[in-house]
């Protein structure tokens, strides 16, 4: 026996209430229970980061997070970025920089890129590379995705490019 | 891929965590970041049919310099650890290692209690407890009790934990003054566990050796100290001779496995190989130069 439990949490600025299982994962929450389709599944073990969405403003693998533990917390998926009619600039440099083609691994490309510009100073492509190193894309190559963080990092800095 | 069903307690404090495990009777798992259990979870490698959630008791993160010590609260996030000028000032070591477990997404959640439990043959806070001399505290319904590092990992992903403990803490003996360090990993990507690794602190008295530490993770079922070595390399100033006799020594000391990631053969060559640049990298830093 598993009892369902009831959580309140707010996804992008939206408080909700549910009752849940214990064993539903965060990412079928967002995914089945709210519709938040943006936020992605790939792997089921942390491998892969289609999943990533931010708790608390950091980071987290929403496969490896049960929805009873986001109770009370302030989460943010990619649905929370921007719109189609007005990307946020992170977004706007993925589209500039053709960082994505079939789009499967974005969702997570663009929260963990979300986290990383704030935590680290992404001196070097080197830096943003190895912080895209668990994110896994099958198409673009990364080479895009890591031109697209640069312009980003480089227009947050003050310097055009 | 989804977890079988469980039930869910969310333990508020330390008592509230030892009781609901007590009460379980051996059925129940610890989640802490969930980094390493969740996915065993959403494969069915485990059915608990309790966990017992820590991550909302209070003041099991932290990180607490004494005059001899680092205190490291078991809950301590990865990424806390990476980023801690504590932790950079005092045991540069350790904070270098972090940058090689795992993405941010995982370091965000991941814990030292949790990375040390679960004691993954290949992990790095494991092998960086060994290499410091840490101790580990263990709370349970039948008291407290303090284990070190060298008598806690008894085989891959098996410790001395009983059902119903909990770590709650880690102790780190600071660095002595004179101290260099060197942590060299090969992991295929950056990230992922390592093919191998070796960290290495020397401490030198009047431009010898006076104590010499190397652990190596990967390279066996738990992490282990290149103990020889350490013998080898003590009351002598380092050279490229003394380098090369580590190396053999290393080689000849690890009976690494073949598995999908690497053959053992390699493994052995890469533990020599490492433990040469890692001895290099501590000499060096102990002369105040950088690695
Ligand atoms: C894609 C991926 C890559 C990774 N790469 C690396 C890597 O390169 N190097 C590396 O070292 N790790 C790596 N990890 C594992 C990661 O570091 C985990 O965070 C860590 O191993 C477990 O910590 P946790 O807090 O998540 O523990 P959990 O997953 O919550 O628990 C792990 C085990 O420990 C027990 N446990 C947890 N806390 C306690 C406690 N306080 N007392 C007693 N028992 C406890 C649990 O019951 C469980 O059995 C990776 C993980 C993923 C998903
Ligand atoms: S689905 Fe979560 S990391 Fe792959
Ligand atoms: S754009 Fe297709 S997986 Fe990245």
């Amino acid at each position: 026996m598993s009892k369902p439990r009831s959580i309140k949490l707010t996804v992008n600025g939206t408080a909700y209430e549910h009752t849940v299982e214990p064993r539903l994962l965060l990412a079928d929450f967002l995914r089945n229970t709210l519709g938040l389709t943006g936020t992605h599944v790939g792997c089921e073990h942390g491998v892969c980061g289609a999943c990533t969405v931010l708790v608390g403003g950091d980071s987290v693998r929403a496969c490896l997070m049960f929805a009873v533990q986001a109770d009370g917390c302030s989460i943010e998926t990619v649905e929370g970025l921007g719109s189609i009619a007005q990307l946020n600039p992170l977004q706007e440099a993925f589209r500039e920089h053709h960082a994505l083609q079939c789009g499967f691994c974005t969702p997570g490309m663009l929260m963990t890129a979300t986290d990383m510009i704030r935590k680290y100073p992404l001196a070097t492509d080197d830096e943003i590379r190895e912080g895209l190193s668990g994110n896994l894309c099958r198409c673009t190559g990364y080479e895009h995705i890591v031109q697209a963080i640069r312009a980003v990092v480089a227009r947050n800095a003050g310097k055009v490019r | 891929m989804k977890p079988a069903a469980f039930d869910y307690i969310v333990a508020d404090s330390l008592e509230a965590a030892v009781a609901a495990l007590a009460g379980a009777g051996g059925e129940a798992k610890i989640i802490a970041g969930g980094q390493s259990l969740v996915p065993m979870l959403n494969f069915r490698l485990l059915k608990p049919s309790v966990l017992v959630d820590i991550n909302r008791i209070p003041g099991l993160a932290f990180i607490k310099e004494s005059e001899k010590t680092i205190e490291v609260g078991a809950l301590t996030r990865h990424h806390q650890i990476e980023t801690s000028p504590v932790i950079a000032k005092h045991l540069p070591v350790l904070g270098c290692a972090m940058t090689h477990v795992a993405h941010l997404a995982i370091r965000n959640r991941g814990t030292i209690g949790g990375s040390l439990s679960h004691a993954d043959p290949a992990a790095e806070l494991p092998m960086l407890a060994l290499l410091l001399d840490a101790s580990l505290e263990i709370a349970s319904a039948s008291g407290r009790r303090t284990v070190a590092a060298r008598d806690f990992f008894l085989a891959a992903l098996t410790v001395d934990l009983n059902d119903g403990d909990i770590v709650t803490g880690i102790t780190f003996p600071k660095l002595p003054a004179k101290t260099g360090w060197g942590f060299e990993e090969v992991a295929r990507r950056s990230g992922d566990f390592a093919l191998a690794a070796v960290a290495a602190t020397l401490t030198l008295s009047g431009g010898a050796i006076a104590q010499a530490r190397i652990a190596m993770t990967g390279v066996g079922p738990t992490p282990r100290r290149a103990g020889d070595a350490e013998a080898l390399l003590t009351g002598k100033p380092l050279g490229p001779d003394l380098i090369e006799a580590v190396i053999k020594l290393v080689r000849a000391g690890v009976e690494p496995e073949s598995d999908l990631h690497a053959s053992a053969d390699y493994r052995r060559h890469l533990a020599g190989a490492l433990a040469g640049r890692a001895v290099a990298a501590a000499w060096r830093r102990a002369q105040g130069k950088t690695a």
